[in-house]
């Protein structure tokens, strides 16, 4: 299979702090891969890169054969190249529902002279969106918050919410930034299931950055292993979970 | 009943105009912080510069409104706001874009657009010169005296035309822009990203063209409040910039980076400026035979003289942060 995500070579430093350092990785097409690692070891930064959000220092990152170097989110987004936020984020002032019917993209409603001239379609395209909606807000569960305003929602919803905001529209590629972080155990059965269903039914390629190992050893094959800013080990999760060097990044040196 | 006239004149028209133009800025103000998060304080000259528009466009044809039947000036206000709203985004790309492309704390795109603010004053300066000159360049400013049918009324209520057109336009513009931000995907757009940039544009929202439409909108609005209030007065090329200070306090008083507080703060701020300017003593005059003389005896009852008006916003503004710190109305988010 090719890889739908190729980062070559990236770095990334913060003033004299090297996060990102000679970092190459491969996401295959259809995977779920994991990325985990300790504290610091410049996994969000990663996705912040990938995801359009920060610039790099040096390398070079393919989307499915397409240089996507420090192209902005937005255009990534159209892509079909969506992430998730470590801490969620939502519209607080926009209902559950509205935060959803935000996302979609390509709507002629965004288009100035569209919105102005020709309102009918403008109007048919918000029905269709609206639709959709609602049946994703059903599929995360969210049904009965629908008109509650985003920001009164629980962080466990909130994070169901941005997942939701991925089934908007046709992504190729999600990156889930700890999307189980604080979500509790029922829904994140859910949660998992939801996106096992993703990756099977709509064919996304998913790369999750996760401290949850359950989840990591439920869900991701392969796994990568980020320390210090360049990749440590990759390969399944067994193979991860028995190599001394990981153990040693997690838990210190075995004295 | 005379008194009531008076009273209707000076502060319930006074204070109405001064209101509508302090709301108009207030609400471009207001747009810009929710947006780019920052105090725009060439806001004023950009109201200057839609008006210097106007003016020269009226002088260039100064029968464009005889066929409509309205002054020059509000024929040719469209073409002004679209220069303006021109400019806005040309000022944006030339000095703020750079900054915020270096990341820089919103600080320094204040003291930025205090730059701009001199630079825009002295080159309307340059063309215009320093003194004063009506946007009335062919046509005559109607006033309507409206006679009171009561018994003993003398004085009749006084009301321009360029000030019912500030009401109406006013009016159109609020409701407009209403409309705008809660029913078209790019006015959601623009509550999205003052709502929470980031997710915006992991969202698919192009942040670069809301902070366009923004410069667009406050521009065109920047224009209609320069171009009334000149319509009003004469233009002056400082007249805006001493407007600033009070349309702050009104989108500070409103709720900053909300369009309707805004309005209403323009209001507040308008109100308070006139009934504060404004001599009482002429209400008590037909109570005079029942009141103690010591209050009849004053002929001037006015809370501060008119040369201390400008002071009169920023107590409100205090009263107001000390009271409710966030405005009126819960500001920070479209």
């Amino acid at each position: 299979m090719a890889a739908i995500i190729d980062v070559q070579h990236v770095n990334k430093a913060f003033g004299g702090l090297k996060v990102i350092n000679d970092c190459s990785i491969q996401v295959e097409k259809g995977s779920i891969t994991g990325l985990i690692g300790p504290n610091g070891a410049g996994k969000s930064t990663l996705f912040n890169i990938i995801a359009g959000a920060l610039p790099l220092d040096s390398g070079r990152i393919l989307l499915d054969g397409d240089d996507i170097t420090n192209q902005p989110a937005n255009t990534l987004f159209h892509r079909g190249l969506l992430r998730t936020f470590q801490i969620a984020h939502e519209f607080s002032h926009m209902t559950a529902l509205e935060n959803l019917m935000m996302v979609p993209p390509a709507q002629s409603g965004e288009n100035l002279f569209a919105a102005w001239f020709t309102p009918g379609l403008v109007r048919n395209e918000e029905a269709e969106v609206r639709r959709r909606a609602l049946e994703v807000i059903d599929f995360i569960g969210l049904h009965h918050v629908r008109n509650e305003l985003a920001g009164n929602l629980s962080g466990g919803q909130k994070k169901l919410l941005e997942l939701g905001r991925t089934m908007m529209t046709d992504a190729r590629v999600v990156l889930l930034d700890e999307i189980a972080a604080g979500v509790n155990r029922t829904l994140l059965g859910d949660l998992v299931t939801n996106i096992e269903r993703l990756n099977r039914e709509m064919g996304y390629t998913f790369l999750v950055i996760e401290h949850d190992m359950d989840m990591i050893a439920r869900l991701c094959d392969p796994v990568i292993v980020l320390a210090q800013g360049s990749v440590m080990v990759e390969g399944s999760i067994e193979e991860i979970q028995n190599n001394p060097e990981v153990i040693e990044a997690y838990f210190g040196a075995a004295s | 009943m005379n008194e009531l006239v008076f009273f209707i004149n000076n502060v319930v028209i006074a204070g109405s105009v001064t209101g509508s133009i302090y709301a108009i800025g207030a609400v471009g103000v207001t747009l810009i912080f929710s947006i780019m998060r920052f105090a725009h304080f060439a806001h004023g000259d950009m109201m200057t510069f839609g008006a210097f528009m106007v003016l020269l466009l009226a002088s260039a044809f100064p029968g464009a409104g005889s066929a409509f039947g309205v002054p020059a000036a509000l024929v040719l206000l469209p073409v002004a706001m679209a220069l303006t709203a021109l400019l806005a985004v040309g000022i944006d790309r030339a000095f703020y874009k750079p900054l915020r492309a270096h990341g820089v704390k919103p600080i320094v795109l204040v003291i930025g657009s205090l730059g701009v603010t001199l630079m825009l004053q002295g080159l309307i300066r340059l063309f215009s010169g320093t003194g004063g000159s009506s946007l009335y360049v062919d046509d005559r400013k109607e006033i309507f005296r409206l006679a009171l049918p009561f018994e003993g009324v003398r004085a009749p209520v006084v009301i321009t035309e360029p000030q019912l057109w500030l009401f109406v336009i006013t009016l159109a513009a609020v409701v407009g822009l209403h409309f705008f931000l809660t029913r078209s995907r790019l006015g959601k757009a623009m509550r999205a990203m003052s709502d929470n940039p980031d997710l915006a544009q992991a969202s698919g929202i192009n942040t670069n063209t809301i902070v366009a439409v923004t410069w667009v909108i406050a521009g065109g609005l920047a224009a209609i409040a320069g171009t009334l209030l000149s319509l009003d007065v004469t233009f002056k090329p400082d007249l805006s910039f001493f407007l600033l200070l009070p349309i702050f306090a009104a989108a500070i008083v409103g709720g900053v980076g909300h369009p309707f507080g805004a309005v209403a703060g323009g209001f507040v701020v308008g109100f308070a400026e006139t009934l504060a300017v404004f001599n009482w003593s002429v209400l008590l005059r037909p109570f005079r035979d029942s009141l103690p003389e010591w209050l009849t005896q004053a002929g001037n009852l006015a809370f501060v003289g008119t040369e201390y008006k400008i002071v009169v916003p920023f107590f409100i503004l205090v009263v107001i942060l000390v009271w409710r710190p966030t405005g009126i109305f819960k500001g920070k988010v479209i």
